[in-house]
């Protein structure tokens, strides 16, 4: 059996949990594939490794009883133990009055983020890209740290309800940091999608982050205070990320989110952000290529969660619509925000005075409610002038609310997929374009490049 | 005792409990994961029996240190911490079917001409329970069994790993490590290069605990959760409340080409309990996280001494408290800062730096760097703080989360200082990172930093328990508001955030309150102190003694790539900063 289970040899491990079962409902979840990376730095490889693994998880439930137990263990014995297990803990539990019976069979879309050219990369693959990265920074005064992951995944869902899903996935990601010898300048680049052919070449990367890093040298600090700012499309990613957490109509309904609505309910219907902006999700995007289903089955479709400017949607689960009247809209299958045409550069040559932005680092909620976040800013920081970018300055701190950055929106560039992950590697898709906002709050500076 | 059922290889060291797990919800802040922990006063168990040789080098003034530290234990439990090695009668170890699964991975990866190969066959279990006011909210368990290898050869690693362990399979990923370090050698410039180790081959260890929480009956955990919703739930405005417990269990059978094979199992218990209070403005909303009780490496005792259902009332009263707290005026405080703070402070601002990965720049793409490099002007050379300030690192102390017996490349655990008299004096450091630096420090051996999450990923330098050495005086916390005019005390954390380089920081309280005149005068909110760490620790002015030191701690650092969990305990008395700067994080 290899690595990544055919929508087969899925089928029959999920039928076999199944067949241990004597819950009154029971639905199994298998995830199996292949990880594999390679780190470098100080301009050479650090490590490369690879894993397989295939994971079950069960979820067994007697009336509103219900336990969850998760294992990697195949073979028959295992998988008899495992149940058994599980139901013990589910009988053990007390009952749950948001117990939900399971879904029935239902209708996926397509999908189609597996491509053979990530699954099958060859064996020197990771160093020729390293090395691709390392010629061009160890005969200089600068140094590449860097890291490539690619995924090779299937997902399975089967439950006793008669629903059935199957879908995979490849992915794949490349992060780049070069800097100085001195570290008096750092830039980054990364890229990722499902296709490896369809990154960005490690090459490409490389000339990115060296650009960045010459440019970074010799900063010097500006004063806190308001700024209009244009933010690179990660910088961008790295906040807009933060909203998915936050789309949750149980917490808003609840009076504890900034969706919620003063007197109770939520704000659905309500002018939120700017209104050139729209937020969505949609799996069969080939921007975002995601698991058209959630983890309980519920198919994902293309999902507008704020519409020019205006909050159309919330996730309900599926206990909390049935709660409230309305149809379940579960999260998942990546996030876009769009709302305009142009380059970075575009931008910049729309500016009188501010700061270009490449990307945020160690960012944290400061007030979840009012979806306010501290952070810095991280590899490059550029004055701009009359248009112009003009010379670096130190990094900062900065200390403001998502909602006042995407109301305070002066200009939208054209969407592109990032690499929003503080840590590079494998996430959800993200796609979002570089903006130009006023009125960005800097709370402090900050010596480190 | 049932076969797990796993080809060869028949066991009767798994009880038939399996375990998953879901960091998700309170564990979980932003892509860092730094947990909210809190006080706990350090749990002493009975002396266990020492196994293994213990290898410790200390300075007169470490051990006068230590002493204090025992004297701590002494007088607070009754019991004795020393750094030491325990192995309790129950004996989970994992028997001699997985020592020879791990024989013919090291066979393999040596036919092959690797010059050293270490392999990890990890049973790791977790289980998250969680409640919300009077349901189970989530109930997961979590076990997950593989080998992971890694090689070395003509200086350059590889890894691989594997959940069939099977000879055939064993073999096959020790090949694929070989195979993949082969490769990965020619993108080198510098050969790896390993501090020496001594072999153990019948190494065993185990965290002391008094009860496996893995044999504890989940009907009685999750009536103790919500035995403490309802009391909290019976404050007036306590609107929202959630408990949970989260356990792991991991156990090892290591081996290395160096002659080691090591059995070890690790236990970490983390209770925690959050209520949110409502004021009669919806908008009004507050919540308190029960931070004096941190995450230890204990058993189920922990959670018993933890006493959520006790201490809820306690806690649903601070968050009514917390709505009616006044918003702070930025300015410059003395600042008089709880170990419940102070801990992650120490993390981030002494341990995150001291991570010489860091420092030599092998975290440049994700983690970050260090102010602290290089080495040769760091080492010996960086004024870090008074000359009463020292800072150990260890893997030692008894209920710490990094307390281990052997690292995970066979290194026995150690306990030095990191910062002595005030100065920077050494880093944390695995057996390739020690060679790097054993001309500045005179130190030749690893200080037995490395760890690997889990099986299927390669291990890499993690931080050990770093902690801050009480004051030789008998100074409380009291003592240190009594002393302050004009101060802010600060217990807990909120959101905490520091720069790449791990200087410039935004730290945030959980429970603050006014000091003025040597009194505390009313509760404060919004509060966080901004600074950088070189600044911050040269205005330390007053140190707690032996009485005000705990042991905290967070089991979410994060750091590698891929991405990979770290668990350390931070102890430190109470201390007191002079002229900080304090923003307000509301303005």
């Amino acid at each position: 059996m290899a690595e990544l289970l055919t929508e087969a040899e899925a089928r029959e491990v999920c039928e076999r949990v199944i067949s241990y079962s004597s819950a009154d409902a029971a639905e199994v979840r298998l995830v199996s594939g292949l990880t594999r990376y390679a780190r470098y730095a100080r301009n050479e490889m650090t490590v490369s490794g690879d894993a397989s693994d295939a994971e079950v998880t069960v979820t067994s439930t007697f009336g509103q009883k219900r336990g969850t137990f998760t294992w990697n263990d195949l073979r028959d014995t295992a998988v008899e133990d495992a149940v058994s297990h599980c139901e013990e803990l589910a009988q053990l539990a007390p009952d749950d009055p948001e117990t939900m019976p399971l879904l029935g069979p239902q209708q996926y879309l397509p999908s189609a983020a597996f491509f053979n050219s990530t699954y099958e990369l060859g064996e020197g693959e990771f160093v020729t890209a390293v090395q691709a990265v390392t010629e061009r920074t160890y005969s200089t005064d600068l140094t590449a740290a860097g890291f490539i992951q690619t995924w090779g995944r299937s997902e399975a869902l089967l439950n006793t309800a008669g629903l059935s899903a199957y879908h995979r996935s490849t992915l794949a990601s490349h992060t780049v940091t070069v800097r100085t010898a001195d570290g008096s300048g750092s830039g980054w680049a990364g890229t990722t999608h499902n296709d490896w052919e369809q990154m960005l070449a490690p090459r490409e990367i490389a000339e990115q982050a060296i650009n960045k890093a010459r440019q970074s040298v010799d900063a010097a600090a500006v004063d806190v205070g308001a700024y209009t700012v244009v933010l690179a499309p990660t910088a961008v990613g790295d906040l807009v990320q933060l909203l998915q957490s936050a789309l949750v109509a149980r917490a808003a309904d609840e009076g504890r989110s900034f969706f919620s609505q003063e007197g109770g309910g939520n704000r659905i219907g309500q002018q939120v952000i700017d209104a050139r902006l729209s937020v969505l999700s949609d799996p069969t995007d080939p921007d975002l290529l995601a698991r058209p289903f959630a983890p309980d089955g519920t198919p994902l479709r293309r999902t507008t969660w704020i519409e020019n400017g205006v909050l159309r949607n919330l996730e309900y689960d599926r206990y909390w619509a049935d709660r409230q009247g309305r149809e379940p809209l579960p999260r998942g299958g990546g996030i876009k925000l769009t709302g305009g045409d142009g380059t970075v550069e575009d931008l910049v040559s729309t500016v009188n005075r501010g700061l270009l932005v490449a990307r945020f680092w160690y960012v944290q909620p400061v007030d979840r409610r009012r979806l306010t976040y501290t952070g810095l800013t991280r590899d490059g920081v550029i004055l701009i002038e009359d248009g112009r970018t003009i010379r670096p300055v130190s990094n900062m701190r900065f200390n403001e609310s998502i909602i006042s950055i995407l109301n305070n929106v002066e200009s939208i560039g054209s969407a592109v997929r990032v690499v929003a992950s503080e840590s590079g590697g494998l996430d959800v898709p993200v796609v979002v374009p570089p903006m130009v906002v006023r009125d960005f709050h800097i709370t402090s500076g900050s010596d480190a490049i | 005792m049932r076969s797990r059922g796993m080809g060869e290889v028949h066991s009767d060291t798994f009880t038939p409990i399996h375990c998953g797990r879901n960091l998700t919800g309170q564990c979980v802040v932003g892509d860092k994961r730094v947990l909210r922990v809190s006080k706990v006063s350090i749990i002493f168990a009975p002396s266990y029996a020492i196994l293994g040789k213990r290898l410790m080098s200390r300075t007169r003034r470490e051990f006068i240190k230590q002493s204090t530290l025992s004297a701590v234990a002494l007088g607070a439990a009754g019991g004795g911490w020393l750094p030491t090695f325990g192995f309790t009668p129950q004996g989970t170890v994992q028997g001699a079917a997985f020592k020879d699964l791990c024989l013919v991975a090291l066979n393999a990866a040596r036919s092959k001409r690797a010059t050293y190969a270490d392999v990890r066959i990890v049973n790791k279990r977790n289980q998250f329970v969680a409640t919300q006011e009077e349901r189970v909210s989530e109930l997961q368990d979590r076990e997950t069994f593989g080998v992971g290898v890694r090689a070395l050869v003509n200086g350059a690693w590889g890894f691989a790993a594997s959940r069939t362990v099977t000879r055939d399979e064993c073999s096959r990923v020790a090949l694929r490590a070989v195979e993949q370090a082969e490769v990965n050698s020619r993108a080198i410039r510098r050969p790896v290069e390993l501090a020496t180790v001594s072999a153990y081959p019948d190494g065993r260890w185990m965290t002391p605990i008094r009860r496996d929480p893995f044999t504890v009956r989940m009907s009685d955990k999750t009536e103790l959760l919500l035995e403490a919703n309802r009391a909290a739930a019976a404050v007036s405005a306590a609107r929202f409340v959630a408990s949970s417990m989260y356990f792991v269990k991991v156990e090892t059978t290591f081996a290395s080409t160096d002659g080691s094979i090591i059995e070890q199992t690790l236990y970490r218990s983390y209770p925690a309990m959050t209520v949110t209070a409502v004021g009669t403005d919806s908008d009004d909303v507050a919540s308190h996280e029960s931070t004096d009780i941190a995450p230890m490496g204990l058993g189920y005792e922990h959670v018993e001494a933890a006493d959520l259902p006790g201490r809820a009332t306690e806690w649903a009263e601070l968050a009514v408290e917390m709505l009616s707290a006044t918003s702070v005026e930025p300015g410059r405080y003395d600042l008089i800062i709880d170990p419940t703070n102070l801990f992650l402070t120490i993390h981030e601002t002494i341990g995150r730096p001291t991570e010489l990965d860091r420092a030599l720049g092998y975290e440049a793409d994700y983690a970050g760097t260090s102010f602290l490099a290089p080495p040769e002007t760091a080492i010996g050379e960086v004024r870090y703080g008074p000359e009463f300030m020292n800072v150990i690192g260890d893997r030692t102390q008894r209920g710490g989360l990094a307390t281990v017996g052997w690292d995970d490349e066979g290194v026995t655990a150690d306990s030095w200082p990191i910062i002595q008299d005030g100065t920077f004096v050494d880093y944390q450091t695995t057996r390739e990172q020690a060679t790097l630096i054993a001309e500045l420090t005179g130190i030749t051996r690893s200080h037995g930093c490395s760890f690997g999450e889990s099986w299927d990923v390669a291990q890499l330098q993690r931080m050990p328990n770093v902690s801050l050495l009480p004051g030789e005086n008998e100074v409380t916390l009291d003592d240190l508001v009594a002393a302050t005019d004009r101060g802010i005390l600060i217990k807990g954390c909120g959101p905490y955030s520091i720069d790449q380089r791990q200087y410039n920081f935004q730290f945030g309280g959980h429970v603050c309150y006014e000091v003025r005149g040597g009194r505390i005068t009313r509760m404060l909110k919004d509060v966080a102190y901004q600074g950088n760490t070189l600044e911050f620790w040269n205005s330390l002015d007053m140190l707690g003694g032996p009485r005000s030191y705990e042991l905290c701690g967070t089991i979410g650092d994060t750091k590698g790539q891929p991405t990979q969990l770290n668990a350390a305990s931070h102890g430190c008395p109470a201390a007191r900063f002079h002229d900080c700067r304090v923003i307000n994080t509301a303005a």
